[in-house]
């Protein structure tokens, strides 16, 4: 195989799977280091430096992080990662002076952003620090998008919402609410450089076909609407029997909202089957733990009226067939099924829509009505236009808005300044030994056998009476630092040094989890299986070496690395060594004062 | 900062027939110094037991004194273990052999231990063939002392101590095929291809099997200008052929071709197979293997995988016709006979 190539940003990125699987791709291990020193300011704004909102984030993520985290395989819960950003929201002190200061004289450069969500304000924060001048337009009356107007406040209090908001409407751009943009043509008009549309995807899907749809329509909802009309409280009670179609995390929040509204008897109807339902294994949980049935294998085929009310829904039961390639198809049973109920919450997903675009400006847009949009750079065919959030690719979580505010924010800026936007800055890395002396190491490296902490909830009652009362109510900092202490510190890598190399196996024979191997050169399939532990997963790496006195190479699979360190530990000859892997997304500016990329410290 | 291994094993590893799993064999971290050969040693037996299905509370460990007869402290935690007096291991193994022969005996000993200090008491194991598995982790030095010349150590071999050594060198292969053990050979603790099939072949064998390891001391004996370094065993080794150790109650599976492989049938029907290597030798004879040590020793070169092994082996238990149980087992009426029995003792003196 070929050695790899460990200079490459990507190679030891890779290895740190959560801050690899992250859309932001925030520092993770570095920063549940800094709350497990109680460091929780540091850790809350290196949070924030990457992903904008640790405080919302650390409750609503979607967390790809945490299933491909790599204490997940090695044991059968991952670190949760989630929680413990909300740690470090929950627990710093004020950071407000630590936060980016605006320049007084502007850079001349005017910039629009359509829509106030999580992708249009990181294009914001990215920008304010370079003295853009920036007129934010939405159509609600407060700034967060759909984290405000759909995430409900029982899994997101406004005050959380608003103090991370806050940090960015501190930064003087100028805020139209209220403001519905009907016409960008209008915009373009105006003496903008550039436009970022961040208007999300704003559309819920309807059932319109289906029989006595228009004849119920009085109680009948999209619930993103219904959602939106909760939060800005224009409704605030729904009927006894309420039925929530659709398997998402809409239709989890819709449930769970009914039940606070008034719902008594709540149930979700779905057309997958349970496990394949689009919603977050914790939503549904979540759902369940509120009463709320989840009835799976059923596909909606009529609303029923009774004296022009509605009454109920009837359904076909369908079972999952799988071909060969496993796709499947929902083949009905030919059973019927009928559910009473008083109202029906549509949530059977979104789509983007864009009526306020006029189709002439140069902004193409394909069969499915949406932009093209190119995926490095968030530029529209129109240069000066850029998108990002859902808006740019369809629905999909916060994390994944902020991942493209900062790349439109980079691309805005090299546009304004004249420059390509292909040329985009790398990323920032570094590697920084870690042995301090004789078995000292600046990281807690003793892997123990701890199974994952579970974050305590609300009483249900209460919670049930008050659709503002957090469920959650995050760790308290003991058990954030036994929750801490389970995190590998994958970033502090194993680096090879074929060179020292005596090949004397002590690396090998000592490691825990047989990682490493000394054998004689193959392709992969044929290494793979030659291994000295199974090597099945092949999304991730082997870390191959050559340059060895013998002639065999170094092949290392870093699928389940503790990172221990005790490979390095007992090499005679230092041929490895722990080395901290910095990895940090380039940003349009500079925003923390404190460098992300630390020198070697004592830690831990 | 820690220092300590981790209880992950790697989750896919699986159980062997006896549904241990390789943590059963292993013991606690070593303390010798980072790069010792010995710790590969140990970690070629714990593979060996592993796949041998060896149950670990049937072993003893036992050995003498030195950094090679501390490493039983780093392998198989779960099985008996008596850390003895330097160069007394035999006298010890010999004890607990003839209280009780149903265990598998390992003695570990280092080059010191054995060729100096404990040289008789090895002659005599060898002549008496025990039943066990006597292993040298041979560095060529004292390593746990700091590394003076030991009784293997070549002539004109520097160690860090900086003094060509002047006294010729004992072959331990060599004494053992002299003394009398029924199976010898010699590896290197960085070759455990060779070295785990070799321990499972020893485990198995009825009498006393002897395996020189060489085995590098990084710290006193890994020098440019020492012939027990890493780098000079490498450079200079040969190897008979690979051998296999087909277990009597398990069906052969794998295919040999015709020719390529020499089969050796023990006592208890299991076969070892040894696949033919470039070197001229004829395992099952002992004189063919004296000389096969002998002229690679002239070439300079370390003959090593296994060199002889005697299918008839009649162990110490056989040769003196001793109980066949373990002594624990004998009840009040075997171990007093009685008046009768007496008398007709007596009686076949008179
Ligand atoms: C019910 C529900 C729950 C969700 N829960 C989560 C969760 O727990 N975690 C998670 O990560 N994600 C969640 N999401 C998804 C997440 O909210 C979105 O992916 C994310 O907010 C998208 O951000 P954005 O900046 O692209 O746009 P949005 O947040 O949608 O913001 C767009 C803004 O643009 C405004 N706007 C639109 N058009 C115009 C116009 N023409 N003129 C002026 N203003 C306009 C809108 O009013 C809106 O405020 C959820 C979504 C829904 C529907
Ligand atoms: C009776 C007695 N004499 C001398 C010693 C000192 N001593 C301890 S270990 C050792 C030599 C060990 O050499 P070796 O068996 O080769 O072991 P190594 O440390 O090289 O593995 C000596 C001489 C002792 N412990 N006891
Ligand atoms: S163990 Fe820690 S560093 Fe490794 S993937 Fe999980 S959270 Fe990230
Ligand atoms: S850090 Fe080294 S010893 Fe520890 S698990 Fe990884 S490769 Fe093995
Ligand atoms: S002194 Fe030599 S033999 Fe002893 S532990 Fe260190 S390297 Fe091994
Ligand atoms: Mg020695």
């Amino acid at each position: 195989m070929r050695p790899s190539d460990i200079a490459h940003p990507e190679h030891f990125h890779k290895v740190v799977d959560c801050q690899y699987a992250c859309p932001a791709h925030t520092p993770v291990p570095q920063y549940i280091r800094l709350i497990a020193q109680q460091r929780y300011s540091e850790a809350y704004l290196l949070n924030w430096e990457s992903n904008v909102f640790p405080g919302v984030l650390g409750r609503t993520c979607d967390r790809p992080c945490e299933p491909a985290c790599r204490r997940g395989r090695v044991e059968e819960q991952p670190v949760a990662i989630c929680r413990l950003k909300r740690v470090a929201a929950d627990f710093k002190d004020d950071i407000k002076a630590q936060l980016p200061t605006i320049p007084e004289q502007k850079n001349g450069k005017k910039v629009a952003l359509v829509g106030a969500g999580p992708a249009a304000l990181t294009v914001a924060r990215d920008l304010a620090p370079l003295g853009y001048q920036l007129d934010i337009y939405d159509a609600q009356p407060k700034a967060g998008g759909f984290m405000r107007s759909q995430i409900p406040s029982f899994r997101l209090p406004e005050a959380v919402l608003d103090e991370e908001v806050g940090y960015i409407l501190d930064m003087g751009p100028v805020t139209h609410f209220n403001h519905y943009v009907d016409s960008l043509q209008s915009l373009l008009a105006q003496d903008y450089d550039a436009i970022f549309v961040g208007s999300g995807a704003p559309r819920g899907r309807d059932l319109p076909n289906l029989p006595g749809r228009q004849q119920a329509d009085a109680d009948i909802h999209i619930g993103i609407d219904w959602l939106a009309n909760v939060a800005f409280e224009h409704t605030t009670s729904i009927g006894e029997k309420v039925i929530v179609l659709g398997g998402g995390n809409t239709a989890m929040d819709c449930c769970r909202t009914a039940r606070r509204l008034g719902g008594k008897d709540v149930k979700v109807l779905v057309r997958s089957p349970f496990d394949e339902m689009k919603a977050s294994a914790w939503e549904k949980e979540d759902a369940l733990h509120e009463d709320i049935p989840i009835i799976d294998n059923h596909v909606p085929t009529e609303f029923v009226l009774e004296n022009g009310k509605l009454v109920g829904m009837r359904f076909d039961k369908v079972e999952a067939h799988y071909d060969s390639s496993g796709k499947r198809t929902l083949q009905p049973t030919g059973e019927q099924a009928f559910y009473p109920c008083d109202q029906v919450l549509v949530a059977i997903g979104q789509e983007n829509a864009f009526p306020w675009i006029e189709r002439d400006l140069g902004i193409e847009f394909d069969q499915w009505e949406t932009p093209v949009v190119d995926a490095t750079s968030f530029q529209s065919t129109l240069p000066r236009v850029f998108f990002g959030g859902d808006a740019a690719f369809g629905p999909k979580n916060v994390i994944t808005a902020v991942a493209h505010g900062h790349q439109a924010a980079i691309s805005i800026d090299l546009f304004c300044q004249g420059e390509s936007v292909l040329q985009r800055p790398a990323p920032r890395t570094n590697l920084i030994s870690q042995k301090m002396n004789i078995h000292d190491w600046t990281y807690d490296n003793g892997v123990a056998a701890d199974l994952r902490f579970a974050v305590p909830l609300a009483d249900k009652e209460q919670a049930l009476n008050d659709r503002r009362l957090e469920v959650e109510l995050g760790f308290d900092l003991a058990t954030a630092y036994q929750e801490a202490e389970r995190c590998l510190n994958c970033d502090v890598q194993t680096v090879f040094d074929a060179a020292n190399c005596i090949e004397c196996d002590a690396c090998a024979d000592v490691c825990p989890t047989s990682c490493i191997n000394f054998t004689a050169d193959g392709d992969e399939d044929d290494l793979r299986g030659r291994l000295n532990a199974p090597s099945s997963n092949r999304d991730q790496v082997l870390y191959i070496a050559d340059g060895l006195k013998t002639g065999r190479i170094m092949a290392k699979d870093e699928n389940v690395c503790l990172h221990c360190g005790l490979c390095a530990e007992r090499c005679p000859t230092g041929a490895w060594d722990m080395q901290q892997f910095n990895y940090q997304v380039t940003k349009s500016a500079e925003l923390l004062a404190v460098p992300l990329v630390p020198k070697q410290q004592r830690v831990g | 900062m820690s220092y300590a291994k981790s209880t992950f094993r790697h989750p896919s590893l699986q159980p062997n027939q006896l549904g241990y799993d390789k943590r059963a064999y292993e013991g606690a971290l070593s303390t010798l110094c980072a790069g010792c050969g010995h710790d590969s040693v140990g970690a070629a037996i714990v593979q060996a037991c592993f796949e041998a299905n060896i149950e670990p509370h049937k072993v003893a460990k036992i050995s003498g004194i030195g950094c090679s007869s501390k490493t039983p402290a780093y392998f198989l935690g779960k099985s008996h273990g008596f850390n003895s007096v330097h160069g007394r291991m035999p006298s010890v193994a010999t004890g607990a052999n003839m209280a009780n022969r149903d265990m598998i005996y390992l003695g570990v000993s280092g080059d010191g231990d054995t060729a100096s200090i404990g040289f008789g008491q090895f002659a005599h194991v060898n002549r008496r063939n025990l039943n066990m598995l006597y292993l040298v982790e041979n560095n060529g030095c004292y390593g746990l002392t700091k590394g003076q010349d030991s009784a293997t150590t070549d002539v004109g071999s520097v160690s860090k101590k900086g003094q060509a050594n002047p006294f010729t060198a004992i072959d331990l292969c060599a004494t053992a095929l002299e003394m009398g053990a029924t199976f010898v050979a010699r590896s290197f603790s960085g070759d455990k291809a060779q070295l785990v099939p070799l321990i499972k072949a020893a485990l198995r064998h009825p009498g006393f099997a002897f395996i020189d390891v060489l085995s590098p001391c990084v710290t006193f004996n890994n020098t440019t200008t020492s012939t027990k370094s890493y780098d000079y065993v490498r450079d200079h080794v040969a190897a008979t052929g690979a051998i296999d150790v087909i277990p009597m109650q398990q069906e052969i599976t794998t295919d040999y071709q015709p020719g390529s492989s020499h089969e050796v049938t023990l006592h208890d029907g299991s076969v070892v197979h040894l696949y033919k290597g470039d070197v001229d030798l004829d395992v099952t004879c002992k004189v063919s293997a004296q000389e096969a040590i002998r002229r690679h020793q002239l070439e300079g070169a370390v003959l090593t995988g296994l060199l002889y092994m005697d299918p008839q082996s009649r162990d110490f238990h056989q040769m003196i016709n001793s109980v066949k149980g373990p002594l624990r087992d004998l009840d009040e009426a075997a171990l007093c006979p009685g008046q009768k029995a007496l008398d007709a003792i007596n009686a076949s003196f008179r």
